[in-house]
């Protein structure tokens, strides 16, 4: 039972801390909401791994993929904004996730849920962690330069659709993670909160990221103890901790 | 005979299927100081950018071999929303601290401005760091657009004379796109008038008759009149 928390606990400090650092990459991209679309059309992937109990990241991976591909593909041929395919893609994914997803693992998909996570699931969370850690930290500086402007980027001959890629590739890992915590709902608040919170307080990049990352720590790690003390969900009481972050930077804007 | 830096060629480039600059040839020597002057939509940017390379055309641009361009684009707008103090926003191309306090003593920043953040900068301000950030890899020649938008008068004459300065201090051959007549004369001494198809080409003073300046301003003009019929 101890094991089992610091299990949760071990993946909320990883999961929480990397959507966290990723995020403040998102905002200022203004990409900060697009995790929720990605993080609803994983729900068929999610809806299968909970019936036939194997990672719930693992089941909703390919269906970012597969999203991240389509939209992207529906781009090209239609012309229309990416904003409305985007949300065909995505109601789609939660339209047949709902066929068959039986209505008592309904919760878990839509909110998460960490707290019976496996060793394995941890050890699996950890390496992508650490691998989407070290493939924002060598893009960040490109990236940031495309955010300010894709010319002075091309200018400066940064190969921006190259940048872009691993850039998708990070959000589709750390979605396909974050609907393990807190569900297909609720993953574009993980990402995007911690990240404005930080923004309110941060005189400069690097306590912007810092921040940022402490922020999704702290949220995911608190929630977690107060799943603990209450039993309440755990996905939802970590958003409102982060949610209650955010209020407070608020008042200390600077 | 000065040493030639770029020759353009039958340059034609086309966006979504729209001819933005057509059939336009010249050459730029070193210490020129090029003028791109046209109304609003002529193809100024574009034509900054071609020579960049970020955009695709037909025709041919020969820079001269390794040469080193530094960018100053127009607006950036979305840097504001970013916490980026100003020693990060040279770290994003790899220079370093000592290299960036020289670079900003040498636009006249004689405060430690390291620390400060981008989007506290005044105007003027930021536009001065923006050059500095384009001159910190040591350019041979510095692309400029519109150096002076959204600038007040004082603060724009002080642009003016630091470019100046620092084409005499570093030898630079600067290309300048704008619609501001007087800086014409003042800094340029060659000039291509564009709409579209290019106008004409020359030293400023004998080029710039009321005749050409009325068919590169004037077409604007007729063209919204027309449409008020």
């Amino acid at each position: 039972m101890e094991i089992q928390f610091f299990l949760s606990l071990i993946c909320g400090v990883f999961i929480g801390g990397i959507a966290g650092f990723l995020g403040t990459l998102m905002l200022s991209k203004r990409m900060a909401l697009v995790a929720g679309p990605l993080g609803h059309l994983t729900l068929p992937g999610v809806a299968l791994a909970l019936i036939y109990g194997f990672d719930v990241s693992l089941g909703a991976f390919p269906f970012v993929i597969l999203g991240i591909i389509l939209i992207w593909l529906f781009e090209i041929k239609t012309k229309l904004p990416m904003e409305a395919l985007t949300a065909i893609v995505f109601a789609f994914g939660v339209a047949t996730a709902f066929l068959f997803l039986p209505v008592e693992k309904a919760e878990s998909a839509l909110v998460g849920d960490i707290t019976k996570v496996s060793l394995s699931e941890v050890i699996i969370t950890i390496i992508s962690c650490l691998l989407v850690f070290f493939l924002v930290k060598k893009v960040y500086s490109k990236m940031i330069l495309i955010n300010i402007s894709e010319d002075l980027a091309k200018a400066e001959g940064i190969n921006v659709k190259k940048y872009n890629f691993l850039y998708l590739f990070c959000i589709a890992i750390v979605v396909a993670l974050g609907v393990k915590m807190v569900g297909g709902l609720l993953t574009a608040a993980l990402v995007a909160i911690p990240a404005a919170s930080s923004r309110n307080l941060s005189k400069n990049l690097f306590q912007y990221t810092l921040l940022a990352t402490i922020f999704g720590i702290i949220s995911s790690v608190l929630g977690i103890l107060l799943f603990k003390i209450t039993s309440l969900p755990a996905g939802p009481l970590i958003i409102i901790v982060s949610s209650l972050i955010f209020l407070i930077s608020t008042i200390f804007k600077r | 005979m000065k040493e030639l830096i770029l020759k353009v060629k039958n340059l034609n480039v086309k966006l979504n299927g729209e001819e933005i600059i057509r059939d336009l040839s010249f050459e730029v020597k070193k210490g020129d100081v090029l003028t791109i002057l046209g109304p609003n939509g002529a193809g100024k940017t574009v034509l900054l950018k071609t020579l960049l390379g970020i955009l695709p055309y037909q025709g041919e641009i020969f820079w001269k071999p390794k040469i080193k361009i530094g960018y100053v684009p127009q607006r950036l707008p979305f840097i504001k929303d970013i916490p980026l103090n100003v020693k990060e926003f040279f770290e994003l191309k790899g220079i370093s601290k000592k290299k960036t306090k020289e670079i900003l003593n040498l636009v006249g920043f004689k405060k430690d401005f390291l620390n400060k953040k981008i989007g506290d900068l005044s105007s003027g301000q930021f536009q001065r760091i923006l050059i500095a950030w384009a001159l910190s890899k040591d350019p041979d020649v510095l692309l400029f657009d519109e150096p002076t938008t959204g600038i007040d008068i004082a603060g724009q004459k002080t642009i003016y004379y630091l470019l100046k300065e620092l084409k005499e201090k570093r030898n630079l051959t600067i290309f300048l796109v704008t619609h501001d007549l007087s800086v014409v004369y003042k800094f340029s001494n060659f000039v291509i008038c564009l709409n579209k198809c290019p106008l004409c080409q020359g030293p400023p003073k004998e080029i710039l008759s009321p005749g050409v300046l009325e068919k590169l301003y004037g077409h604007e003009v007729k063209f919204y009149q027309h449409h008020k019929h």
